[in-house]
């Protein structure tokens, strides 16, 4: 399954030479929490250049998933290859080492450091010498500058606190900081859900020229009609298995839509049956 | 030339908002004010050699806790035990120089030693347990409170531990904390200097280093700093010591200076301490602050603490005066950061 995934891809899409190595290799992972299956035999390739969307319901596994790749939760059962190799991704700081960066929706700065103090919170770049080695501030401005200006966003003056960036804004800086810190893979988690119509616009822009700069991304979102435009592969997970891998040229938004919509009504039966007579359908399980 | 007095205009206006945005700049403005008010109030009597070195003399201790419990409030804790643990610092010297005849020295160090392990205590309790520091170190002033009074009567009999300067190594412990510049009553302490080069340090060590980064992260948002790999237990756990040895320089630098300890003393000091960081401008849920702005607080505690009785006032007034301070300086800081919200002035 692996390498049809990757032969069709390179079929699919020409214009991206590096896209037929993929740089993560997610083989047969499976993930339990005590008695609980919570990811069961995902085999999934990502590939550098490609926005890679992961959907499905509350519990479907997705969430899971990608914390699986950032290094949250280990796994049970398989494993995850990085360039062809096993790795072991044994916490979010390693992870980051290999180059997975999360940007999370609320976690990403805090709101009253200015921005460039954000940029390189934990990873200061200091200048001197002994215990006279400082936080190198102009370097970081310059930096802040120089990285926000490559993604082509303009966020004025580097002294600001985050707290006073639009939702949009602070994305920008989270995703310019992961890439500016080494992010290979990069696992958007809900980046547009708290915007407007403009911001979650320009974050998706943002989102799609970062992949064709040869960054893999994974997005997870629970809308459609904001990963559907810039994604390249869709995964859905339903009840801890990977359902779905498809291309988008394989499916339409509405298709997609509606195996999403499939999903929700399954569930709502599962509820239903639940609360007609729990004790049995709990034993099943 | 129109051109270059726009130009200078404009610079002046940047300088201006800039300087309006420092978290100090509220403490610099009252501490010059009140300065003037008390002048003219005293008829004079403030700019006096010997009136600069009382205000000095009296602000210098608050001005060295201030300086460790404000790093610790921008960290995002308080600690209410660090007045009393002043008291455990000069005591437990006190016992083991006059009582048990150890070199001064030795003794200061072992007292470094109590004060550092009460201090982890405290951090260590903080974040392990979760709770509140306001709790965890109202528990720990309580215990010292009552420690420092009853150790220093059983070991010594009394509340009251006396002839310090009879202790081997005194000489030279007293010339390093608390030699005197001049002659009374216009002598300045050489506490001043120590203040001052802690001041600098600080706020050299919170605006310029890495760790300094870490400390305004731990306090603004413990989990986003968490998620960037900030160690933000270590950073409040080194608070916590920080501000423990502040209490045993200032215990200590009493204890040789007056050559005798009052095991009782330090209580209700905690809240100055709290009061000056404010007032230069410490946000009190954390994050955001400065080092110089709690140093001018506490020099603003010694302009009133002496100007009140110089401009013939009542001694109640200095506490009234210090609830009108908090509150007028928390207003003040409310509002400058409202109205100019960047690294500069948020609150």
């Amino acid at each position: 399954m692996t390498t049809d995934t990757a032969a069709e891809h390179g079929q699919a899409a020409p214009d991206s030479p590096n896209q037929r190595r993929p740089i993560i290799e997610v083989d047969h992972l499976g993930i339990r929490f005590e008695q609980v299956t919570a990811l069961e035999d995902v085999t999934v390739d990502l590939y550098p250049g490609e926005v890679t969307c992961v959907l499905g319901h509350n519990g479907a596994g997705k969430s899971v998933f990608i914390k699986a790749l950032c290094g949250v939760h280990q796994p049970s059962s398989g494993h995850v290859k990085l360039d062809g190799d096993p790795v072991s991704l044994d916490s979010p700081r390693r992870a980051r080492a290999l180059g997975i960066f999360a940007v999370h929706q609320d976690l990403a700065l805090v709101p009253l450091l200015s921005l460039w103090r954000n940029f390189f919170l934990g990873a200061e770049p200091v200048h001197g010498w002994g215990i006279f080695r400082q936080f190198d501030a102009g370097y970081a401005r310059a930096t802040l500058a120089a990285e926000m200006a490559k993604l082509d966003m303009e966020i004025g003056d580097p002294d600001r606190a985050a707290r006073t960036l639009s939702g949009g804004e602070r994305q920008a800086v989270a995703i310019a900081r992961a890439l500016y810190h080494g992010a290979r893979v990069l696992v958007l988690d809900e980046p547009t859900t708290a915007l407007g119509v403009q911001q979650a616009a320009t974050v998706l822009r943002l989102i799609r020229r970062t992949a064709e700069r040869g960054t893999a991304i994974v997005l997870v979102s629970p809308r459609l009609e904001h990963t559907y435009p810039i994604g390249d592969r869709f995964l859905i997970f339903r009840r801890g298995h990977l359902a779905e891998d498809l291309r988008k040229d394989q499916v339409t938004r509405d298709q997609l839509s509606e195996m999403l919509a499939g999903g929700t009504e399954r569930d709502q039966i599962e509820a239903a049956l639940l609360e007609e007579s729990p004790d049995d359908v709990i034993d099943d399980l | 030339m129109a051109d270059r007095s726009i130009a200078l205009w404009g610079f002046l206006q940047r300088q201006n908002e800039r300087a309006m945005q420092r978290p100090e700049i509220g403490s610099v403005t009252a501490a010059a004010l009140l300065f003037i008010f008390f002048s003219i109030a005293s008829r004079g009597a403030m700019v006096e050699g010997s009136t600069l070195a009382r205000i000095f003399d009296t602000a210098w201790p608050y001005g060295i806790m201030a300086v460790a419990v404000g790093l610790l409030m921008i960290g995002g804790e308080y600690d209410l035990s660090a007045g009393v643990m002043v008291a455990t610092a000069g005591t437990a010297l006190g016992i083991m120089a006059t009582e048990w005849g150890i070199n001064i020295w030795l003794a200061a160090l072992l007292s470094l030693l109590i004060c550092l392990a009460l201090g982890a205590w405290n951090g260590i309790m903080v974040v392990r347990t979760g709770l509140a520091s306001f709790i965890i170190t109202l528990g720990t002033f309580f215990g010292l409170r009552g420690a420092n009074v009853a150790l220093s009567k059983y070991f010594t009999g009394d509340a009251l531990i006396e002839r310090l300067d009879e202790a081997p190594g005194f000489d030279s412990l007293h010339a390093v904390l608390a030699t005197a510049f001049g002659t009374p009553p216009e002598d300045f302490r050489v506490s001043l200097f120590w203040w001052a080069g802690f001041t600098v340090i600080a706020s050299w060590l919170l605006w310029r280093t890495k760790i300094g980064n870490w400390i305004f992260a731990a306090g603004g948002d413990p989990t986003a700093a968490r998620a960037n790999g900030v160690p933000v237990s270590a950073i409040k756990i080194s608070l916590f010591m920080l501000t423990a040895t502040a209490a045993w320089f200032v215990g200590v630098s009493n204890a040789v200076r007056y050559t005798s300890v009052q095991a009782g003393q330090g209580v209700g000091d905690e809240f100055f301490f709290i009061i000056a960081a404010v007032v230069g401008g410490c946000r009190m849920a954390g994050g955001y602050g400065s080092i110089v702005g709690p140093s001018i607080g506490a020099l603003i505690w010694g302009i009133a603490f002496i100007g009140i009785p110089q401009a013939g006032w009542d001694l109640g007034w200095r506490w009234a005066f210090l609830g009108v301070l908090l509150l007028v300086a928390t207003l003040i800081n409310h509002f400058v950061g409202e109205r100019a919200p960047s690294e500069h002035g948020d609150y």
